[in-house]
């Protein structure tokens, strides 16, 4: 039904557009003057009046439709006195019936009569969509008509229109994140409501197994989220000191060493590791690095873990390391051309113009750059899920099993649980935090680069 | 002939395969404002930026023939540009002083060359230096404010300190009024008269009268190629070549 209102739309604004764009020219041509603007402008003007009411219609009638005329069937459903009804059930008894009458046979006289007012409702629902579509094409166009003169500026409302457009969709993305943040604030108070704040922040023990049946012996559910976030923080420092001197070591030969052509092969071949899916840095991690790491911590006499924070920081910081040295490169880059040939022109070579001159008025923008791939770090999952393990350890032992709020969170929302305990709404409530320390770092670091941008440019 | 500082000979410079010089000899003197004139893309500043081996940023530029400073070939494989570079101090057309404060931006040359032994031995060089350039009354009670908040002309002279305090011999100066209002220029153009005394200065310029003004020699440069060399009185009153003259007129350029 509705890919033939598209089509009907589609044809439409295409004759609308045709019909207003001979019209213009007919009225100018009647009045002997030149039109304001062109004939196209005209036609556009006319084409957003069929179009974008009959989108309207349109997408309220895909929103609504089903949902009122539920309504209407439940609300004239004959309840039968004393039988327990669940709504849900009911109303996919009543559409399969609808859909396919021989599943009628040994249905209630009730559910067959509630499955044809269904579909008669669904057809005059459908009649008048199309109508309605049809009717308010005609009177958008009507409307839009009457302004086809060569004395009206077309140009300029098209000119408005198109504004609107554009403020509209780059409202879209700033309308989703306000009901991202805001759908976190309150799912996240839910669990505070049955888990104290002070717990989760600061307490040490986190076993969210509650009982699920009633008598079960498993412990209450604890949430103090500290071992979590130790573990966050264990992996996003691994992870940094693998990422910053590799980064920046490559971000310094690319922009001051390198010729022309290695810097066009390798900053490609870089940003291809940036594009590398998570997960396969995941099994990566698991599969070549973390047994890596365990045979090394036996050879030294540490009992490594076979998943551990070394190995899934080792793996992140390989990942981040194109953040940090495409950035820095770029900053590095942008310190002017004059601070080089000053400093090289009163006779430095070229490591002391790096350390004394190109990496000090470049350090605001690197510093950025770090603040940026911790950012990535610490909202990194996959690598982690897959290598770092999912044991709540409060440690400071990188060959040990760690885990990270991400983790955490995919552990809580694994499995076939309603929304409805604290195991669950854990979730929200560390992915409020996460949320809150990326958007604090971003700030921060976007800040740092700006400020060191206007100094330069 | 004895007092010639820098000798070129024959010097070619291309840009890919673009030439962008063209045989260029020149004699400069000793403790002498050499002024190097022409319309742009003439090859002026390309040529002083072969005399430090600035050139050698640039990927794609390839310089040959012989360039002798005190008799040594500079154009050369084994020549140190470092230690070249610290003999032959440079001004840019833009004050580009460090984001470091003023004492620093002067006293980095001394730091690097190893020049001092001691924190007194360096301030007194950065006083000097300062002294030198015609700044230090100007900043002496902010030594340790950023060198970018000086005003332009302040910048500029900055950037002279901070060259003439590794104690060169030459100076290269690339338009260094061309971004300054009249008044710095004029006092630019008064401390170059002053470093005459001390230094060899090869100065780059768009302005007819600044090269008329502070030079002794003038040469003229014309797509690529150096049209004519000689007395600045005598290039401005006299010339011999036509091209300077229809240059000098303001015919063209």
């Amino acid at each position: 039904m509705f890919f033939w209102s598209l089509v009907l739309i589609a044809v439409g604004i295409f004759s609308s557009f045709i019909y207003a764009r001979s019209r213009i020219k007919l009225n100018s041509k009647k009045q002997g003057t030149k039109s304001k603007s062109l004939p196209n402008y005209y036609a556009q003007y006319v084409l957003m009046w069929c179009l974008f009411p009959a989108l309207i219609v349109y997408f309220s009638w895909a929103i609504f439709q089903e949902q009122i005329i539920q309504n209407i069937v439940i609300s004239n459903f004959e309840f039968i006195e004393g039988a327990v009804y669940n709504e849900g059930l009911l109303l996919a008894e009543i559409r399969n019936v609808a859909n396919n009458p021989s599943f009628a046979d040994g249905k209630s006289i009730e559910i067959i009569n509630a499955a044809s007012h269904y579909s008669s409702l669904r057809q005059i629902s459908q009649i008048s969509f199309y109508t309605s579509i049809i009717i308010i094409m005609l009177l958008g166009a009507l409307y839009a008509s009457q302004k086809l003169k060569p004395e009206f500026h077309a140009q300029h409302t098209i000119e408005k229109y198109i504004q609107y457009i554009l403020i509209f969709c780059s409202s879209v993305a700033i309308f989703t994140t306000i009901g991202i943040v805001f759908s976190l604030i309150f799912e996240s108070l839910r669990f505070f409501a049955e888990v104290s704040i002070f717990e989760f922040l600061f307490s040490t023990e986190w076993y969210p197994f509650i009982p699920i049946r009633e008598g079960q012996t498993a412990a209450e559910g604890s949430f103090g989220a500290v071992p979590i976030f130790a573990g966050t923080f264990l992996v996003m420092v691994v992870a940094m000191c693998v990422a910053v001197p590799l980064g920046l070591l490559t971000a310094i030969y690319l922009a001051e060493y390198a010729s022309q052509r290695v810097r066009k092969i390798v900053k490609p071949l870089l940003e291809i590791l940036a594009g590398i899916p998570t997960i396969v840095y995941g099994f990566f991690a698991f599969v070549s690095v973390a047994p890596f790491v365990k045979a090394f911590g036996q050879s030294i006499g540490i009992d490594a873990s076979p998943t551990s924070a070394l190995a899934a920081g080792m793996v992140m910081g390989v990942m981040i390391i194109p953040f940090i040295s495409s950035l820095s490169d770029d900053v590095i880059n942008s310190v002017p051309q004059s601070l080089r040939e000053a400093s090289l022109g009163i006779g430095a070579n070229k490591a002391e113009t790096i350390k004394k001159v190109i990496l000090p008025a470049a350090l605001p923008g690197i510093v950025g750059a770090f603040l940026l791939a911790i950012s990535r770090a610490i909202g990194e999952t996959m690598i982690v899920v897959v290598a770092a393990g999912t044991a709540p350890n409060l440690t400071g032992n990188p060959f040990e099993n760690v885990t990270t709020v991400t983790v955490q969170i995919v552990v809580a929302l694994i499995g076939d649980q309603e929304f409805d305990n604290p195991r669950t709404l854990s979730a929200f409530a560390l992915g409020l935090v996460l949320f809150v320390i990326t958007l604090f770092l971003n700030i921060i670091a976007l800040q740092i680069v700006k400020r060191y941008r206007e100094r330069y440019e | 002939m004895s007092n010639s500082k820098i000798l070129a000979n024959g010097v070619d410079v291309y840009y890919g395969s673009k030439q962008a010089l063209f045989g260029i000899s020149m004699d400069i003197k000793e403790k002498e404002v050499t002024a190097l004139i022409g319309p742009s893309g003439c090859g002026k500043s390309t040529f002083l930026r072969c005399i430090n081996r600035m050139n050698d940023l640039i990927e794609i530029c390839k310089v040959s023939g012989s360039i002798k400073v005190d008799n040594e070939e500079i154009i050369s494989e084994k020549t140190d540009v470092v230690s070249l570079r610290s003999k032959i101090g440079m001004v840019f057309q833009k004050p580009n002083p460090f984001p470091k404060s003023i004492f620093d931006n002067v006293a980095y040359g001394p730091t690097i060359h190893g020049l001092v032994d001691s924190k007194n031995e360096l301030e007194e060089i950065v006083h000097s230096s300062l002294k030198k350039a015609g700044l230090f009354d100007e900043v002496k009670d902010r030594l340790n404010e950023p060198g970018t908040s000086l005003s332009g002309g302040q910048q500029q002279r900055l950037c002279i300190a901070r060259a003439i305090a590794v104690n060169p011999e030459i100076i290269l100066m690339d338009e260094p009024c061309s971004a300054l209002d009249p008044i710095a220029t004029a006092i630019i153009e008064e401390l170059i008269d002053e470093l005459r005394l001390n230094y060899t200065i090869i100065i780059v310029t768009h302005s007819m009268q600044q090269a008329a003004r502070v030079s002794q020699k003038t040469c003229f440069f014309h797509l690529g190629e150096l049209i004519e060399t000689g007395e600045t009185n005598k290039i401005f009153t006299n010339p011999d070549n036509t091209k300077t003259q229809d240059y000098i007129t303001g015919r063209f350029g």
